[in-house]
């Protein structure tokens, strides 16, 4: 079968600004594939082209088969979307938005009723049918949100930040329905994120900064690649443990959140010996195997949260010259 | 969940898919209209007030100069144009309220012509004018206007074409603003000035030949004149009042017949409607 989504040297620049920098990525169908990125990396414009709605600058792209750029209703036919901005009717009732939606897309009326109710239940907002959508919270907007990308039956469906915004709770019921949805539906899923513990869920992810996919791969198999186990340690002087960290064993420390951490091959096994000879004493530590986060700093070179706010991007440079 | 997965598989787009958006998008004007009680008590107020305060206040003024008609009789038509650009203007406004709620958005990436949303959003914006114009109607016989079949139908389907000019000019407005605030702003600029040359308040006879440019090149003064025609016409009135209060639109001494000033209203409608359906095709 051919790729649900193919992309090939897309770009998009503003004036001088260039948003994405030439992308090349094949997503397969029925794959749950992740664009992982701190906010600016170029994430919502290239979903964006990949939707139809800017136009890229340079390069191909194919959804569901059909080119973004001259066959733009079909790829339009082919796709759910779900954006970070809610997009519905807060006047209409929940089943109104979605009746609106199904005219729109020319979805048959004989199987309309059926299929609004299947959508809907699969989120659980069948019993609210006919509320209306401004007495929705957060989450139960962005679940029927979801429910409507669905309607048309699209063979892929694209969610820009499906959760962002939303308590812990809400979180993990929408990424439920998701994981339902792969089962249940014949569908791609091609979503994008900025928090680690959601890009665990897709079958694989591209890791985006600076308009440029940095690495492609399972989650896995990234977090493999990185080998090394992280240190934490809590100490009386931080400022002082850095430096005889350097001195005693030649490793590159940083302070990140709130405590010394560096990377180390096995961890466990090292522990013992910087009890023994730091020469300071350690108030606690942890070891822990490499996460999304260790992955995306090793290969962007900043944390996804430093690359947001833009500072310090000390433990990264200290990861890196460790690697 | 173990039951049958319903499948849908969306047609090809084709002309009657179009309609189907036109009608969704009018369908959904008017939902919201019917949901919005407040807003249809406010549009109604203004004309009210117009209509009886000042109007019964301005009528006691002129009662000498004018012999033989209510003062409140010739606002009447002016009153009803007022209501149905008010609506039409507030129902093409929507559109930035759509944006600002990003419900627009869903509009736009839906696999329709912005055709068929545009147009259903004037033809929405039309039928809700009307609709609200049909009340100032239903108070004809409280200024003395009688209630007759033929006046009834000509004043609503002038109603619904000035509604829907008004409203492809809306939507042109709304075309590039981003918030509610600044839409209403330029509302307010470009819809006082052409409503007060329009005929609706004052008579536009005997002015001073600069206002008298003015409210000729006003295309509103085309849509509220025929209502005002179709008024008189089933007033008696003497001739010379009828000369004073309803004296018709003229080029260079030529009166305009009624049916040439729809056509005007027509054609600027389509004008606007046009240009609003390229505004809204452009991407980015």
């Amino acid at each position: 079968m051919d790729a649900a989504v193919s992309v090939r040297g897309l770009k998009k620049t503003y004036g001088k600004v260039e948003a994405v920098k030439g992308v090349d990525f094949d997503v397969a169908p029925g794959e749950v594939f992740g664009f992982l990125g701190p906010n600016g990396a170029g994430k919502t414009t290239t979903i964006s082209m990949l939707c139809t709605l800017i136009t890229p600058t340079g390069g191909t792209a194919t959804v569901a088969g059909h080119d973004v750029v001259t066959e733009r209703g079909r790829v339009r036919q082919n796709i759910g979307l779900v954006f970070q901005d809610p997009t519905l009717d807060g006047y209409l009732t929940a089943e109104q938005n979605l009746r609106f939606h199904a005219e729109l897309y020319g979805v048959p009326k004989a199987v309309l009723g059926d299929r609004l109710r299947q959508v809907m239940e699969m989120v659980a907002l069948w019993d609210r049918k006919d509320s209306k959508v401004m007495t929705f919270s957060g989450g139960m907007k962005r679940r029927l949100e979801i429910a409507r990308g669905l309607l048309h039956s699209p063979r892929v469906l694209f969610l820009d930040e499906p959760t962002v915004g939303l308590d812990p709770q809400t979180r993990s019921a929408i990424w439920g329905y998701i994981n339902k949805l792969r089962l249940t539906e014949d569908i791609t899923i091609f979503m994008t994120t900025h928090y680690m513990e959601e890009a665990e869920f897709c079958d694989r992810i591209a890791i985006i900064d600076h308009g440029e996919i940095v690495v492609v791969d399972s989650p896995e198999a990234l977090k493999a690649s990185i080998g090394e186990d992280r240190v934490q340690i809590q100490t009386g002087d931080d400022e002082r443990a850095i430096a005889l960290l350097r001195e005693r064993f030649g490793i590159e420390a940083a302070v990140r959140e709130g405590q010394v951490t560096f990377a180390v091959a096995s961890g466990e096994a090292f522990v013992p010996r910087l009890f023994a000879e730091l020469g300071l004493p350690i108030r606690s530590v942890s070891v822990s195997r490499p996460s999304l986060d260790d992955v995306f700093m090793s290969y962007t070179g900043s944390t996804i949260r430093d690359a947001e706010s833009g500072d310090g991007n000390a433990w990264m440079r200290a990861m890196a010259r460790g690697r | 969940m173990t039951a049958e997965v319903v499948r849908v598989s969306v047609p090809p787009m084709s002309g009657s898919h179009d309609v189907r958006a036109i009608k969704v998008v009018l369908h959904r004007e008017l939902l919201r209209f019917v949901n919005d009680r407040t807003r249809m008590v406010s549009m109604l107020i203004q004309p009210v007030l117009w209509l009886f305060v000042m109007g019964t206040g301005l009528g006691t003024l002129v009662r000498g100069v004018i012999p033989g008609v209510d003062y409140r009789t010739f606002m009447y038509p002016g009153m009803i144009s007022m209501t149905v650009i008010m609506t039409a203007m507030f129902s093409a406004g929507s559109i930035v309220w759509d944006r600002e709620f990003g419900f627009l958005r869903e509009m736009l990436v839906a696999p329709v012509g912005r055709g068929s949303i545009v147009v259903g959003k004037c033809l929405g914006g039309a039928v809700v004018a009307t609709a609200q114009g049909v009340i100032i109607l239903a108070m004809a016989g409280l200024v003395g206007v009688p209630y007759e079949p033929g006046l009834i139908v000509t004043l609503l389907g002038e109603m619904f074409l000035a509604a829907f000019t008004i409203t492809a000019f809306g939507v042109l407005l709304a075309a590039r603003m981003r918030n509610m605030q600044s839409f209403f702003g330029v509302m307010q600029m470009a819809i006082m000035p052409m409503m007060f040359l329009s005929g609706a308040m004052f008579p536009l006879a005997n002015l001073p030949s600069w206002l008298h440019v003015l409210t000729t090149v006003n295309p509103l003064t085309y849509a509220v004149d025929p209502m005002r025609q179709a008024v008189f016409g089933h007033l008696d009135v003497p001739d010379q009042v009828g000369a004073i209060l309803n004296p018709g639109v003229t080029w260079f001494g030529w009166q305009l017949p009624v049916i040439m000033e729809l056509g005007l209203v027509a054609v600027v409608g389509a004008g606007l409607l046009g240009v609003a359906v390229t505004q809204f095709s452009r991407t980015e």
